[in-house]
């Protein structure tokens, strides 16, 4: 180092750390400045590199609701099976309710109601009706929204971006965001793939009544337990089918992409044991009939049974193109939504206009810090070079420690770096102020650096605290790209005093004697006297 | 070279009545503004809809807004220039909540035939989170005033954390007021700004008081006016400086940083500006009309110094088994 070219400069423990700061903070900044292969780097936010940021709402009502509907679904298999006669059997979005006609059968019924869990059973002569408890709607809810998290961050890792983020935010809310999307297409595809529902369900065709079914209502059908489907590629097309299914998507172990004869895409997927041993059953049962393939509640196929399908592995063809497979067959794999998810905030930014912010936010800090630097030396002379050093290094260790962290930059951080540029030359211009005062006051040169160190200290701390705890305020109540701003300007203010108060005055400690020796107060504190 | 070398003390408090004069009109003035014409919340905090479209020439106003007419998605669509002639924000009071149907692929579409250009963002914001955001935005207004506030009673004294909050107030009310009377959308970073400008207002006013802190326990001078005006005059130099320095800065960054980053940089510039004036013309005064006894203050630090001694004085003779 140049400063240690004289003997008569003494190495203190300030300067060693100052030292020690420095190589810490090129070594670790380096990855970042020079994009290296190796190393850890800043990450870009969504502003700066372009992406893809929404924030999920899930309708946890609709699965409190489906949760009824299941109920009411399994009350009628149960009093099907048992034969007891039950009446009026009706759903709302909180309740069940029906009337036994025996009443010696109240007491069955009324066992089988309490394995139900978190059912709220309320019995009145024969009129019996069932509601959640208010716990079992919460755990209702909450299930619906892990499910929604997990599913979609399965989905998503699937994609073939580089990591993705879902995560919860708040109680309810689902953060998804998407770095590097190029294309809209891309986005779309996102878009689709988050949002599908992917509930698969193979239902029974009713083959008495599907004659009529053109001439049918949604009451006339749900009269029969059945209900209207329409064909996906053909919305006129309509098909009578069982209102319970056979069975669903949850027991389904893998679905991938294959072609038909004609080289066709379509989408083989296999069940696990218990939905193998229920469609072996089935089809051996129902010859002749059809089988329906429904997904989010259109018809894909109706083929016939011509045998008993054991194994328990089929096939979903539908008019699609080999991505629109990819994606159905990633959605089937992860898992449906049980409550679909709607739209609460969404931030889309073009790679090119990341590239613009990118742009204008460097030549704002690399202006700003250019002015800065030349200021502070024709102000201070050899004090403000010595004071540009600090900030240098404090730039240095503001990135490396983002670097080190995986901190996210976004264009507000970037503003957050600027402005540090300009407020942690202030504890150095605090410094030289106090130290021309007591130059002035005619102190020694010793003198006047210590006590301008420790009467300048209790304000630079006072000062720096107070903004600290307005960051830090920041961090916690700020969302996304502001959170950045708080981190740059908290590391900034925390390095700071490292390299303005520390450094520097280890390296006035390490000058002390040529400043002394000099007599020269213009050429280091831009003073005459 | 030196903005001011320090010769003799100048009597700010004597021009205190004539700045608490401008000081509380301009308040009143920007209060007014803020009830009449009001904030002009932007999609973060009001939600809404922005899509950002850039032309590769310039941008056909007229002819998107007959494009977009008809179409009830962009009802009561206001377009306006971004930055550039060439680059257009389309901005809706509405948002849609459905995740597959994309209002910039919408808007792509809309506005086939009106030349070549890129959708560069698109920013939805349902109306509970706009509302959750503004509501998160004050509380961390109010936290941050009563973290500082607490701060400095705790390291100065109750009457120097009132005058710094009022100082505070002071600040934020103005460059409300003239965010208010640019029209400024009042989005996220704008909140940053606010918040940025209170640590930089009360960094301004905290170098001032610790000199009076100084003053106040080493000064033979009873005269609490003095003692403000000797640490303001004082401290002068830098604070000049320090301003000037970040003024610098955040010029560059209002020229340079870009549109999106304007309206964050101009709540900085009109902070920076009455900051600075603030902690020399607002909270000083007040602190001198709260009247802190400097009298007494000495008295009560003799007194504990005093105990101090005798305490040390009953360990000594303990130790040295005198009792």
């Amino acid at each position: 180092m140049l400063f240690l070219e004289s003997s008569r400069m003494k190495l203190n423990y300030r300067i060693v750390i100052f030292a020690l700061a420095i190589v810490f903070g090129i070594f670790f900044s380096a990855p970042s400045l020079l994009q290296t292969e190796d190393g850890k780097k800043i990450t870009l936010g969504l502003d700066l590199q372009g992406g893809l940021h929404m924030l999920l709402g899930v309708k946890t009502d609709e699965a409190v609701k489906s949760r009824i509907k299941s109920i009411a679904a399994s009350i009628k298999h149960f009093s099907e099976r048992k034969d007891i006669l039950i009446d009026s059997l009706k759903f709302d979005d909180q309740a069940v309710s029906f009337t036994i006609l025996d009443s010696d059968d109240t007491k069955a019924m009324k066992e089988y109601l309490s394995e139900i869990e978190g059912a709220v059973v309320v019995v009145n002569g024969e009129n019996i009706s069932l509601t959640l408890s208010d716990k079992e709607i919460l755990r209702t809810q909450k299930q619906a929204i892990d499910q929604a998290i997990e599913t979609i961050r399965n989905r998503l890792d699937q994609f073939g971006l580089s990591e993705p983020v879902v995560a919860r935010q708040g109680k309810e809310k689902i953060l998804v965001e998407l770095a590097g999307i190029k294309t809209q297409e891309e986005e779309q595809r996102a878009r689709e793939l988050i949002s599908r529902a992917a509930k698969l369900e193979l239902m029974a065709v009713d083959e008495d009544r599907f004659a009529r079914v053109n001439n049918m209502t949604a009451a006339d059908a749900a009269e029969y337990g059945d209900v209207i489907l329409e064909d996906v590629a053909n919305p006129q097309r309509k098909y009578l089918v069982r209102e319970i299914p056979i069975l669903d998507g949850s027991m389904l172990t893998d679905a991938h992409v294959g072609f038909d004869q004609n080289n066709r895409p379509l989408i083989n997927f296999s069940l696990n044991s218990e939905g193998a041993e229920i469609f072996g059953d089935f089809t051996g049962k129902s010859v002749g009939k059809r089988l329906a393939v429904v997904l989010d509640g259109k018809v894909y196929s109706a083929p016939n049974i011509n045998e008993r399908i054991g194994g328990g592995a089929g096939q979903i063809s539908g008019n699609y193109t080999v991505m629109e497979a990819k994606d159905l067959s990633i959605a089937l794999r992860s898992g449906s939504i049980l409550a679909p998810i709607y739209l609460m905030e969404k931030r889309s930014v073009g790679p090119s206009l990341g590239a613009d912010s990118i742009k204008a936010s460097l030549v704002a800090l690399v202006g700003g810090f250019v002015l800065v630097i030349i200021f502070m030396i024709i102000y201070y002379r050899m004090a403000g070079v010595i004071a540009n050093i600090a900030l240098i290094a404090n730039l240095l260790i503001l990135l490396a420690v983002m670097s080190l962290f995986g901190a996210t930059l976004t264009l507000p951080g970037m503003a957050g770096i600027v402005l540090t540029v300009g407020m942690a030359v202030d504890a150095n211009v605090i410094i030289s102020e106090r130290i021309r005062e007591l130059i002035y006051e005619g102190k020694s040169m010793h003198k006047a650096i210590e006590d301008g160190y420790s009467n300048a200290m209790r304000a630079i701390l006072d000062a720096n605290i107070t903004t600290l705890i307005a960051s830090v305020v920041l961090y916690a109540y700020g969302t996304g790209a502001i959170k950045g701003f708080a981190i740059t300007m908290s590391i900034g203010i925390l390095a700071s005093m490292l390299t303005a108060i520390l450094g520097t005055h280890g390296i006035y400690e390490m000058l002390e004697s040529k400043i002394q020796k000099s007599k020269n107060n213009l050429l280091w504190f831009g003073i005459k006297g | 070279m030196e903005f001011f070398k320090y010769t003799h003390t100048f009597n700010f408090m004597a021009k205190s009545k004539m700045a608490m004069i401008l000081s509380i009109v301009v308040v009143l003035a920007s209060l007014g503004l803020l009830a009449t014409k009001g904030l002009n919340y932007g999609v973060d905090f009001a939600g809404g809809t922005i899509v950002q479209v850039k032309y590769d020439k310039k941008a056909p106003i007229n002819d998107m807004r007959a494009k977009l007419k008809g179409n009830a998605l962009f009802d009561n669509a206001s377009i306006t220039e971004f930055g550039s002639p060439d680059e257009v924000v389309i901005r809706m009071k509405t948002s849609t909540g459905n995740v597959t149907t994309d209002i910039g692929d919408v808007t792509r579409e809309a506005l086939k035939g009106t030349g070549n250009f890129e959708v560069r963002r698109v920013d939805i914001v349902g109306p509970k989170v706009g509302s959750e955001l503004k509501e998160k935005g004050v509380m961390s207004l109010v936290l941050a005033i009563i973290g500082i506030l607490v701060y400095v009673a705790f390291r100065f004294e109750w009457r120097f954390a009132v005058a710094s909050i009022i100082a505070l107030v002071h600040d934020i009310s103005i460059a409300l007021g003239a965010i208010a009377l640019i029209g400024i959308d009042v989005n996220l970073d704008v909140l940053a700004a606010l918040l940025t400008l209170l640590g930089y207002s009360l960094n301004d006013t905290i170098i001032v008081f610790d000199r009076i802190r100084e003053g106040v326990t080493n000064s033979r001078n009873t005269s609490l006016s003095d003692i403000i005006n000797e640490s303001i005059t004082r401290t002068l130099a830098r604070t000049t400086l320090t301003s000037l320095t970040t003024f610098f800065v955040v010029v560059t960054l209002f020229m340079f940083g870009g549109e999106i980053i304007h309206a964050f940089a101009f709540t900085l510039l009109i902070g920076i500006v009455v900051g600075t004036y603030s902690s020399i013309f607002v909270a000083s005064p007040i602190l001198l009309a709260f009247g802190f006894d400097v009298k007494g203050y000495h008295i009560k630090l003799a007194e504990k110094s005093k105990r101090e001694a005798e305490k040390q004085k009953m360990r000594d003779q303990f130790e040295s088994g005198v009792m």
